[in-house]
């Protein structure tokens, strides 16, 4: 889908966006290390506190039951009496994870599917179009809702059930990029010098079909982080007691009104994350388009 | 003729192949619909007597067989757990979700229309611009995240709208529609953005050409340059899109029937999935499968109608 | 100047500047031209491509595109008011009805899903408020009346049902609907089949005939101006740099660039595998104009005052037949 990208050339919107997901990338692999309680750790005498709530009997995360002290609840706690801050970097791993591995999945089957589509043509194209058809005719929640139900909720189920989703949209990337290389001249000269298929495929196709691809991955990355976001709202997402943004956003509806920061602050975490994967997908796609114009 | 005998062939075929997959898909989930009749503790014989009064037990092949068959004759079995006939359950479901579908596409209509005229009529100024970000960043927002904030708006802090909810016809025609507005309006927060873009871009390239410039010439006001010479040439992609936002909310509009409680096909289904109700799990996917490429059908077909070009054969006469 | 006579005029333009912008700047597009038409009569406006003369058309026509700006100073009278300045609204009432164009390429100018009547009467409608079936009977009349056989069937069918002439046709019946006083016809058959172009200039002379409109025919073309206007006037780098009226000038060209124009039309009387004139170089650049006449650089007779002074555009003595050079022919 054709894009008018506001921004055009990589500007502060791009920077900021990858700043952004620096620091969520980073709070995720450190989470171990920061100086908050366990994401588990209920504390019933706060429950719902607004952000900024001091308390003093706190226990941090890999400290001693008895080591209580002063803490600042920064944003908040939950239904529960969680820490919001310390939900949400853990959080970020299981949107992180499942946003970033899905794709791969598609990545690579629907990327081969694809190119051996148009490259093939024929027979096995109308196959693997027809197959990617139907796919595509089912509503994907069905098949996302049917999928966990029969593996299973898990982190692994997830990643798999929501990359295979991911499949036909890359497939018809990777085929038409395929189409329009197949007949370009470099390709034709291959196959003149006696390049075999597997050959060209390799040498030519692939490496030319990867950047527009990788450009659109950055676009399904956000909507993984969406469609994991939905999933654990609606309780099949990962199982309790790992925190993921959605789940978070679930849990703090019933408090809507009296504590609104527990939904809409994984809320905003979450649309800033899913924005600057948007932003730097789009940048980088600009900058494809610009590249193969000059072709 | 022979282009649309091809579309319903390809039709056929395709809810074939997603009948088959369906079936294959719910049938092979562990536990099964004895289980949940039984409840806990039933022992094995009596889920077994109970599976075999549903007829679980026979063979996968002949009982898809044996559904097909009635599937042709209209009859889409009873569910397992209520024992009514699903498709009356899917009846009684069908209409909310397609008042839904309804309302939510003529608001996805009113904010890209004038969008979309407006961002191509004057390309590149202040306002397109901001209308550009402000579609980008909308689509960075989840469905059931704009269903929060818009909750949290409207029904918690101005308490203009019901926060969840379905309101029948026969309690009024307002008090229905308004049980609609914030779901709907979830929806097209969200579906304009794709619809103003397209048009945007095909209205950009319309205005370039020399017949809007005859348009002008005759003396006729910008709006209704815009509107009756500019609109019909440059909705071609727009009807495409609309018609794919149309199909897939038959079904994907579960998730916002969820948060709202609208009685409409999609919770019937989610609902039918937990509880392993086969039947009625597959009567959802086929109407909604069947309702999804007869809609792209009618699309295609409704583009050979649109564009007078394709329809009448260009004469040379004169 | 040509003498103010007592036919008041339709249209006077004076001291014409429009100014394009582009990507490299601001484009000198119409560079002080001045013209007036009378009632009943034709101006051929003839130059190449880029010379300003449809630009000095949309001028008129308030076509130009976003951003272009006409000096404050210029005036375009059309029946004592001036259009320049003129809010939007009110403009829009004179052009299309009282002023009216048709446009060169009739494969292009017509809009394809509208049927062609429709594009007739919504002009009828809009601005004389006919009711549907008066303008749709109105339409299929102007329709036979500009030569559209089986009008009453064409009325419902597409553009593209149509061959170029028949559509030119059409055009001219939208342009001639509500009788305007004054129709400007952009290179109207330029993209005509030889022998359709005849045949449209006869109808464009018939009609004007009897409606007693008054006519800008624009061309690159001198053959086509020849014999069907009663002035011509001759454009060259946004400027007028020939103006008298035609058999005048045809008669006694003045400016080496007519002389070159002429030139260049190939001739049936000429031998075989002659060489055809060309006129050497490039027009030029219009954002910053060199100084001196702007046809100095191809001019064959240009000398050091050419380039160095431009030329005013000037009468001789007696003869109502203006030209801007320094060494006019004929002297």
């Amino acid at each position: 889908m054709p894009v008018n990208a506001a921004k055009a050339r990589p500007g502060w919107t791009f920077w900021g966006a990858v700043l952004w997901l620096a620091v969520v990338v980073v709070s995720a692999a450190t989470a171990g290390w920061w100086a908050v309680p366990a994401f588990d750790a209920m504390d019933w005498d706060n429950p719902g506190a607004a952000p900024g709530t001091r308390v003093d009997n706190a226990v941090l995360q890999n400290a001693d039951e008895t080591q209580k002290g002063p803490y600042v609840y920064r944003l908040g706690t939950d239904t529960m009496g969680r820490d919001v801050t310390s939900r949400l970097i853990y959080g970020a791993r299981v949107s992180l994870l499942v946003g970033l591995l899905a794709p791969v999945i598609g990545f690579i089957l629907g990327g081969i599917l694809g190119c051996l589509a148009g490259y093939f043509r024929g027979r096995l194209d109308s196959i693997i179009v027809a197959a990617m058809d139907v796919i595509l005719a089912f509503p994907g929640i069905v098949l996302l809702l049917a999928l966990t139900f029969y593996l299973g909720p898990s982190l692994r189920n997830l990643v798999i059930a929501l990359g295979l989703l991911t499949i036909p949209a890359f497939s018809r990337v990777a085929r038409a990029n395929t189409l329009t290389l197949r007949d370009l001249e470099f390709v034709q000269a291959a196959r003149l010098t006696g390049a075999g298929h597997l050959s060209i495929l390799v040498r030519e196709i692939i490496p030319n079909v990867i950047a527009p691809m990788t450009a659109y991955a950055l676009l399904i990355v956000s909507f993984m982080i969406m469609a994991e976001g939905a999933l654990s709202f609606l309780g099949l997402g990962v199982p309790a007691p790992v925190p993921s943004w959605g789940g978070m956003i679930a849990e703090g509806r019933e408090v809507l009104e009296e504590a609104p920061h527990v939904s809409m602050i994984p809320a905003a975490v979450m649309f800033l994350t899913v924005i600057s994967f948007n932003l730097i997908g789009d940048n980088l796609r600009s900058l494809a388009e610009r590249r193969t114009s000059q072709l | 003729m022979g282009i649309i005998w091809n579309k319903i062939v390809r039709l056929v075929l395709v809810v074939l192949a997603v009948t088959a997959l369906t079936f294959l898909m719910v049938n092979l989930l562990p536990g099964d619909v004895a289980d949940m009749i039984g409840g806990q503790g039933t022992s094995q014989e009596d889920i077994q007597t109970i599976r075999k009064g549903l007829g679980l037990d026979r063979n996968i092949i002949v009982r898809y067989v044996t559904w097909l068959g009635h599937l042709i004759q209209g009859d889409l079995g009873q569910s397992y757990l209520t024992q009514e006939s699903v498709l009356h359950v899917i009846m009684i479901r069908l209409p909310v979700t397609v008042e839904l579908l309804i309302i939510s596409q003529l608001l996805t209509l009113l904010l890209a229309l004038p969008a979309g005229i407006f961002s191509a009529y004057r390309n590149g100024s202040f306002l397109d611009r901001l209308i550009s970000i402000g579609g980008f960043a909308t689509l960075s927002i989840p469905g059931f995240v704009m269903a929060l904030v818009g909750i949290y708006l409207f029904a918690i802090q101005l308490r203009w709208l019901p926060a969840t909810g379905y309101t029948p016809l026969s309690y009024g025609f307002w008090a229905n529609i308004r049980s609609f507005i914030l779901p709907a309006l979830s929806i097209a927060l969200i579906e304009w953005v794709a619809l103003m873009r397209v048009l945007r871009s095909d209205m950009i390239t319309t205005l370039q050409q020399n017949y809007i410039l005859m348009a002008r010439a005759k003396g006729l006001p910008p709006w209704k340059v815009l509107v009756h010479h500019a609109l019909r040439p440059s909705s071609f992609t727009l009807v495409t899109v609309l018609g794919m936002q149309i199909g897939r909310l038959l079904g994907g509009a579960v998730i916002i029937e969820t948060i709202f409680a609208l009685p409409g096909i999609g919770r019937l289904m989610v609902n039918a999935i937990y509880a392993r109700d086969y039947m009625v799990v597959q009567g959802c996917i086929i109407l909604i499968t069947i309702g999804y490429v007869v809609i792209n059908t009618i699309v295609d077909i409704l583009y050979n109608i649109l564009d007078p070009r394709i329809r009448t054969e260009p004469s040379h006469a004169g | 100047m040509m003498a103010k006579r007592q036919i008041k005029p339709l249209l006077a333009v004076e001291n014409l500047h429009t100014f394009v912008p582009t990507t490299k700047g601001q484009v000198h597009a119409v560079d002080g031209v001045s013209f007036v038409l009378e009632p009943g009569k034709t101006l051929g406006v003839v130059g190449e491509s880029g010379c300003g003369k449809t630009m000095t058309a949309y001028s008129i026509m308030n076509l130009l595109p976003r951003g272009t700006v006409i000096s404050p100073e210029t005036t375009i009278e059309f029946l004592g008011q001036n259009l320049v300045g003129l809010p939007r609204p009110q403009l829009r009432r004179i052009l299309g009805k009282n002023i009216t164009m048709i446009f060169q390429d009739p494969m292009t100018s017509l809009n394809p899903v509208i049927k062609i009547g429709k594009q007739i009467s919504e002009v009828l409608v809009h601005h004389l408020q006919m009711d549907k079936q008066a303008a749709r009977d109105r339409a299929t009349e102007l329709l036979k009346q500009v030569g559209v056989p089986m009008a009453g069937r064409r009325f419902n069918q597409y553009p593209h049902q149509l061959s170029g002439g028949l559509r030119q046709r059409v055009a001219i019946a939208i342009a001639l609907a509500c009788e305007p006083q004054l129709l400007i016809a952009d290179e109207p058959t330029t993209a005509l089949d030889v022998t359709v172009q005849a045949q449209i200039l006869d109808l464009l002379a018939k009609l004007q005939e009897k409606t007693r409109m008054a006519m800008m025919l624009i061309s690159h073309d001198l053959g086509v101006v020849a014999g069907r206007t009663h002035e011509t006037a001759v454009m060259y780098a946004g400027k007028i740099v020939e103006q008298a009226a035609t058999d005048e000038l045809f008669n006694h060209i003045s400016m080496p660039y007519t002389r070159a124009l002429m030139d260049a039309i190939p001739r049936l009387a000429n031998p075989p595998h002659t060489t055809l004139q060309t006129i050497g170089g490039q027009p030029p650049d219009l954002i910053d104009p060199p100084p001196g006449c702007r046809f100095a650089p191809r001019c064959t007779r240009a000398r050091n005052r050419c380039r160095q002074q431009e030329p005013a555009l000037r009468n001789i003595q007696g003869h109502n037949h203006r030209f801007a050079c320094w060494y006019p022919l004929e002297t």
